[in-house]
């Protein structure tokens, strides 16, 4: 009996990932003709930036200082408390700002795209777009996939601000480092392939917040239950994904930069 | 004579191993109002979604304007879709649109007139439903009867030459149902347009039916026109005028 539903659990992941390939295709095969919707799409990155900045703000800020806290006992204990910036800057940079981010926002970002897509659905909205004669494949959801890719590295960007800020503000309670040395050391530690990897991969985190969202909100049942289940799944699939994709990135990326 | 400007054929369509509809063909001739009266459940929505390309039945033709909508690519439905108006049964009116946009979605999508013509269009349009107060309320702020009107009025401003309504008055008081059924029938005058309405209110069918079909278990029990089906003394079709069926719908 478990195995059965285990397994026909595993079945309807699979399931869903197949269909969500198609519909990652249907994408692709749209995205580039035009009319381009440029205005819908600036539309949507700015709700979607209001939208978290308040929440990635605080994340951001948290991350910084538990990190900081965290490490110090540790990189006191071997003596190396005078690398703490270079660590901080290095693990925000590279991993925990944008995975952070990325989950976050897919929590914020993901399950407010399915809602809203899901209810549309519910609501005959898509079919009434549809029989107007108006793609809806292209006007919802092109525009919510191309929003999120754009706007999830600026977010993490500002968080990886913050977060060393934060990192910052730890140390000079905690230890009094001043302001100059702190941002001497992460100035001296950042280089052009910790940037770019770890910002680079959010575009590809926030297409998979956007389309996951869209995906299973545009195909969401019939009934406000779909619609639930739409928001809920859209945020489960799209974590899963971010971490799934982040494990495959970190390898892409120690093959194109190693690390020094 | 008429000229025919919906043919459907011997369409069949099943969900999984349920069939909907089996084998329905029916004809509507130009500025013709078919009503096609059934109870909920019997395939009635099905086929008006398979007239409009929103679902594809498993077997048969439909022909609208001598177009075969099965068999034709998707910019091509799409052109004619812009002629062929569509009354959901909630209204589906775009929630994070005002009443204005609503109205203007379409012309804007699909048509290259002037801000000024839209404008224009909208108001006209709105006038036409009696909502003109309403140009800048949104949807959530709107009654059920409201929401209904607009949904009209967005289906009408492309003047289309069909308009297809799905339950124009379910949900609505037996008052309100009377209001809409009698501006669906103006409207239709003023326009000059054929229509197609699904519906199980014998008011809605009362008010703006030139020609009756009864439809159950996907097949076509009666067509002709509202008085006779009222005098059949069939017992499936009595009981849709029984006091008991009026009792439970109109109280």
């Amino acid at each position: 009996m478990t195995s059965d539903s285990t397994f026909e659990q595993i079945r309807k992941f699979f399931d869903i990932i197949g269909a969500l390939s198609l519909f990652t295709h249907r994408f692709f095969m749209n995205v580039l003709k035009p009319p381009y919707e440029i205005k819908e799409v600036a539309k949507h990155m700015y709700e979607l930036g209001v939208k978290t900045f308040p929440i990635v703000s605080v994340t951001g800020v948290i991350i910084g200082v538990v990190l900081t806290l965290q490490s110090l006992p540790i990189m006191i204990k071997f003596g190396a408390e005078a690398f703490l910036p270079y660590m901080v800057t290095l693990s925000v940079i590279r991993e925990l700002g944008p995975v952070l981010t990325a989950l976050i926002f897919a929590g914020r970002v993901s399950s407010g795209i399915g809602a809203e897509l899901g209810s549309m659905r519910v609501t005959e909205q898509i079919d009434a777009m549809e029989v107007s004669a108006i793609d809806p494949f292209r006007f919802l959801v092109v525009t919510r996939v191309i929003a999120t890719t754009m706007i999830l590295p600026l977010l993490t960007v500002y968080v990886n601000f913050l977060a060393i800020g934060g990192g910052f503000f730890a140390s000079y309670i905690s230890m009094g480092t001043t302001y100059d040395l702190y941002m001497s050391q992460v100035i001296e530690v950042v280089k052009f392939g910790d940037i770019i990897p770890g910002i680079g991969k959010t575009v590809v985190f926030g297409f998979i917040v956007g389309i996951t969202g869209s995906f299973l909100g545009y195909n969401a049942d019939k009934g406000t239950e779909g619609v639930g289940k739409a928001s809920t799944t859209s945020v489960v699939y799209s974590s899963l994904l971010i971490l799934i994709f982040d494990m495959i990135l970190v390898q892409v990326t120690l093959w194109l930069w190693p690390a020094s | 004579m008429a000229r025919k400007l919906v043919e459907v054929k011997d369409v069949y369509k099943s969900f999984g191993d349920q069939p909907v509809l089996s084998g329905v063909s029916l004809d509507v001739t130009e500025t013709q109002n078919l009503v096609i009266f059934g109870k909920s459940g019997t395939g009635k929505s099905v086929l008006l979604k398979c007239m409009v390309g929103l679902l594809t039945p498993d077997k048969g033709t439909i022909f609208i304007n001598g177009i075969d909508v099965l068999n034709i690519p998707l910019k091509e439905m799409n052109e004619l879709r812009k002629n062929i108006g569509f009354l959901f049964q909630g209204a589906a009116l775009y929630d994070s649109m005002s009443v204005r946009e609503n109205l203007a979605f379409p012309l804007i999508r699909n048509f290259n007139f002037t801000p000024k013509e839209v404008t224009q269009k909208v108001e006209r349009a709105l006038d036409m439903v009696s909502l003109s107060h309403a140009i800048d309320k949104m949807p959530s702020e709107l009654s059920g009867g409201m929401r209904k009107r607009v949904g009209l009025a967005r289906s009408i401003i492309t003047e289309p030459m069909l308009m297809l309504y799905d339950e124009p008055t379910t949900g609505l008081d037996p008052i309100t149902t009377k209001e809409i059924s009698k501006l669906i029938r103006d409207l239709q005058q003023e326009l000059k347009m054929t229509s197609i309405a699904v519906t199980h209110d014998l008011i809605c069918a009362q008010i703006i039916a030139d020609r009756v079909i009864v439809l159950n278990d996907g097949i076509i029990l009666f067509e002709g026109d509202l008085d006779t089906l009222t005098s059949l003394d069939d017992p499936f079709l009595k009981n849709f005028f029984s006091p008991e069926y009026l009792e439970d719908n109109y109280g």
